[in-house]
């Protein structure tokens, strides 16, 4: 209701007017900081993106290429294999984690003893520095004796245990499972803040009217979910898409590059090959993407993301 | 709830598993941690016969991990402080006071905690190395405010929209500026909420580890993540003092969390669900 | 104390919404004035202007014979007890009653002696170093009330303290605010949705609709001569009768205004009128009879107040004499005529 200011000659002019001049100190000391630290770093992105700036050769100075980063990313077989990385990478854990997580959720909103266990269960792999998830994980697909080759050959899945860092696509099962066991939980948390949401009466009338409990599921539970099922799809989807350290510490990307999502290519593009134009405009697809993914969704959500009130 | 009583009991199997699931790999990383490296990779048990304290000793007589544990206090802590003084002024503003190009700037915040950290890291390693803050404690805490800061407004404002806004009112008729509102009414009432955010902020931050490896060279300014992501050993890799350090980079945010369980948990939540 | 002036005010919120259009109002020093009106009619809003909490789109806020206007709440020398009382939750009684003066930058022995008088004053002695969570309803609400009294103000403002209590704590604080009234001589800006509570209160009410004042005058005026269709159906309960005006003979479109108390049931045909009986309530000391008035067009309802005794039987025809000293004639636009 107080959003737009009062006109000059509007009686209340004075006390607005020194309220906003109050607001504008509290806000720029974090005002410069995102300034500083975020924006002004993209605008530089965008304009080394437009440059070519071998780190490697620097007697070629920075000459302005115009697109010519784009155009090479486009024809890059590696980018091109990376954008595919990535999205099998997000498609198939957001779909793991969401499952999962809803029927963790579904679960976790009956069961009433162990509340704290299972929060606490839920927290410490939400908790941890991703790194250490992609090493724990990485430990147990490790080595002929590793305790998943292990209980794998035991319960006889596996005839012989398999190197599974080596061999293209085998490498991925530790990393999905790694990344959806640290976030499934979380995932999980924010649809059973959603379910409990939902208002208890609404199933006992559906109840009363003869639903069966899928039906319930699909005509009580699902609809007033959604919200929290796209949010939950909005976090996983943006960090899927970033994804870095799981991947940098458990595979490196590889084997050779079968396992490299984008977030790595740019960053070896930057800080290995020191291609800082290039990297550039990796990081700018990455950036675009990214955008564009949130976008979407918050189109979805519809607009209630910005609204204030006084 | 729905169904029949049988429901109860898948309910509770599924909770079981999700239990034993989550727990499993921290079991296993703990006790292998305490293997010793011989027996790291023969035939596994599930309850090992010998402990050892091997490995958590390398780490520190040979590896000197005290270091990285200081670094990431040292980041981590003053990052988290910074961002949330200075972010709970600007949060305040956001959601109390009156003035033009407020959906503006909450929407830069909003999008600015997007960035995905790749597309900074090369202007910002070029500008750390201009000011020759590479490899330095400024040179991490910088960064580290793209995305501490959007997420502590963004936290902030919703914890100081929840507040009555009567209180605040109260105070101004009876006398009180809007700095003195703020100091004297909201923030005591909004601690709890600080806290949280505080905790929310320290957790992103000490985990931290696409900055921490781009603008640190060596040892002595690495973070945990970093120190732990980089352990090599002469001849092959060192599993057990690579979980060694794992259990030690995890056991402080692990505590931290789970004191604070619920409200981390509302903390997490609320933005979202509202959202 | 002093006098509250209302000049001009008009209020438009960016969306669109009118809460306060030309409204103009004078509380005189001393005065107990309550606004009054169905929700959404502007009388918080005009609190709110008064208080400095919401800044006008145009017109004046005076307070004494000080233009107001342009100033926040902090220089206005008015007290204010909010509906949910908004004690500070973290601070004990004390230094919620001693907030606004220490402010004020009050010497602190002065602070010390006006808080502890007005504790007294208001039997909160014994609970002065205990935080508003520890107290009970009724104690908050005392608490409010003090934190008002320290500031000793030029003006109180009250926004609907009552509605959170219950009917009998109801009862006793409204005794205790119009002893507070008289013992301080004290200018009160009252705000309720009860029309009841502002004729108990009141020395002048204000009845707002729509932004505007429909009128201002001492309860039993509002009551024995409303100045609009609105204030007499607004006022008084059960609510006033309306009926066409041709039923007593006036052809000019205007409009019958007849309280259910100034109607008297006769056998029928020796009144002014035959209606049937529909529902009858009864309610202790009176019965509340709700009879229909065919054949005039759209089936209206008339409202009477009947003796205990004689029983009405409902679906029975009766006379309905209305008392000539009592009728209240309203012209098309529902102005009062005489």
């Amino acid at each position: 209701m107080r959003g737009r200011p009062l006109p000059r000659g509007d009686p209340g002019y004075g006390v607005e007017r020194r309220e906003a001049r109050l607001a504008w100190w509290l806000v720029s000391p974090a005002l410069a900081a995102i300034v500083l630290v975020a924006l002004f770093p993209l605008v530089w992105t965008v304009w080394e993106s437009l440059h070519l700036h071998d780190l490697r050769m620097p007697w070629l100075g920075q000459p302005f290429i115009g697109l010519g980063n784009y155009l090479e990313a486009v024809g890059d077989e590696r980018f091109r294999a990376a954008m595919g990385h990535t999205l099998f990478f997000a498609v198939v854990s957001v779909t793991l984690e969401l499952a999962l997580g809803t029927m963790l959720a579904l679960a976790m909103n009956r069961a009433f003893r162990g509340r704290g266990l299972m929060r606490a269960s839920v927290l410490v792999p939400w908790a941890m520095p991703t790194v250490v998830s992609g090493l724990l994980w990485k430990f147990m697909f490790d080595g002929d004796a590793g305790i998943a080759n292990a209980a794998l050959v035991k319960v006889g899945v596996l005839d012989q245990p398999l190197v599974w860092f080596i061999r293209t696509g085998f490498a991925w099962v530790p990393v999905i499972l790694a990344d959806v066991w640290k976030t499934t939980p979380f995932v999980a948390l924010l649809l059973l803040a959603g379910l409990q949401n939902i208002d208890a009466s609404l199933y006992e009338a559906a109840r009363i009217d003869g639903a069966s409990a899928w039906r319930q599921f699909r005509f009580v539970t699902l609809p007033l979910l959604r919200p929290a099922i796209l949010v939950a799809l909005i976090f996983r989807t943006l960090d899927a898409f970033r994804v870095f350290d799981l991947i940098y510490v458990m595979t490196g990307g590889g084997p050779g590059t079968s396992t490299e999502p984008i977030a790595l290519y740019t960053f070896n593009s930057l800080l290995q090959y020191l291609r800082f134009g290039y990297g550039s405009a990796l990081s700018v697809i990455v950036f675009v993407v990214t955008f564009a993914l949130a976008l979407v969704y918050i189109r979805y959500l519809g607009a209630g993301l910005t609204e204030t009130k006084a | 709830m729905t169904g029949e009583p049988g429901r109860g009991r898948w309910a509770t199997v599924a909770i079981v598993g999700l239990i034993a699931a989550t727990a499993f790999p921290f079991y296993w990383a703990i006790v292998s941690s305490f293997t010793p490296e011989s027996r790291l990779f023969s035939a596994p048990r599930l309850f090992p016969d010998t402990l050892v304290l091997d490995h958590y000793r390398a780490l520190f007589t040979e590896r000197e991990f005290w270091v990285p544990i200081r670094n990431s206090l040292v980041v981590a802590g003053t990052t988290t402080a910074f961002c949330v003084a200075v972010g709970a002024l600007c949060a305040y503003a956001l959601a109390r006071l009156r003035f033009r190009g407020k959906a503006p700037l909450l929407a830069l915040i909003l999008a600015v905690s997007m960035f995905p950290q790749i597309s900074v890291v090369s202007p910002l390693y070029l500008l750390l190395r201009a000011l020759r803050l590479i490899n330095t404690y400024p040179g991490l805490i910088l960064p580290y405010l793209t995305f501490a800061m959007p997420l502590t407004v963004w936290l902030l404002v919703g914890i100081f929209r929840q507040l009555p806004a009567e209180l605040e009112e109260a105070a101004m008729v009876d006398g009180a500026s809007r700095l003195r509102t703020f100091l004297e009414v909201v923030i005591p009432l909004a601690l709890p909420g600080l806290a949280t955010t505080a905790i929310l902020t320290f957790v992103y931050s000490w985990n931290e580890f696409l900055f921490a490896l781009s603008f640190t060279l060596g040892p002595e300014r690495q973070t945990v993540p970093v120190a732990i992501a980089l352990l090599r050993g002469q001849y092959q890799v060192p599993w057990g003092q690579i979980l060694a350090g794992s259990i030690i980079a995890t056991a402080p945010v692990a505590l931290l969390v789970l004191a604070f369980q619920r409200r981390i948990v509302q903390g997490l939540t609320a933005g979202a669900v509202k959202g | 104390m002093a006098s509250v002036r209302l000049e001009g005010i008009r209020k438009t919120y960016p969306n669109g919404h009118v809460a306060a259009r030309d409204l103009d109002l004078e509380i005189a020093d001393g005065e107990f004035m309550v606004l009054v009106g169905p929700s959404g009619c502007g009388k918080s809003t005009a609190l709110r202007i008064v208080a400095g909490l919401e800044t006008p789109t145009g017109g004046r806020v005076l307070i004494g014979d000080r233009d107001v206007t342009g100033l926040p709440p902090q220089e206005r020398d008015i007290a204010m007890v909010f509906q949910t009382y908004a004690l500070y939750p973290h601070m004990t009684v004390r230094e919620n009653l001693g907030f606004g003066l220490r402010m004020r930058g009050v010497a602190k022995a002065t602070i010390v002696d006006r808080v502890v008088k007005v504790a007294e004053a208001l039997a909160l002695g014994q609970v002065l170093d205990r935080k508003p969570g520890q107290l009970s309803g009724g104690q908050r609400q005392r608490v409010a009330l003090g934190r008002a009294m320290v500031r000793e103000p030029q003006a109180f403002l009250f926004d609907e303290p009552l509605s959170n209590l219950d009917a009998k704590l109801r009862v006793e604080t409204r005794a205790e605010l119009a002893r507070l009234h008289r013992r301080l001589a004290a200018t009160i800006v009252y705000v309720t949705h009860d029309q009841e509570e502002a004729m108990t209160l009141g020395g002048r009410v204000a009845v707002l609709r729509d932004g505007k004042v429909e009128q201002v005058a001492p309860p039993m005026e509002l009551y024995r001569r409303p100045a609009t269709v609105f204030v007499g159906g607004f006022v008084g309960s059960p609510a006033m009768n309306f009926l066409p005006g041709d039923i007593m003979g006036r052809t000019d479109g205007s409009t019958l205004g007849i309280r259910p108390h100034d109607v008297v049931l006769v056998p029928p045909g020796q009144g002014d009128l035959d209606a049937k009986v529909d529902v009858v309530e009864p309610r202790g000391s009176e019965l509340l009879v709700h009879l229909r008035l065919d054949g005039l067009g759209s089936e209206r309802e008339l409202r009477v107040v009947a003796p205990p005794e004689p029983m009405v039987p409902a679906d029975t025809v009766t006379g309905v004499r209305f008392d000539r000293e009592r009728l209240h004639w309203f012209d098309r636009q529902g102005r009062r005529v005489e």
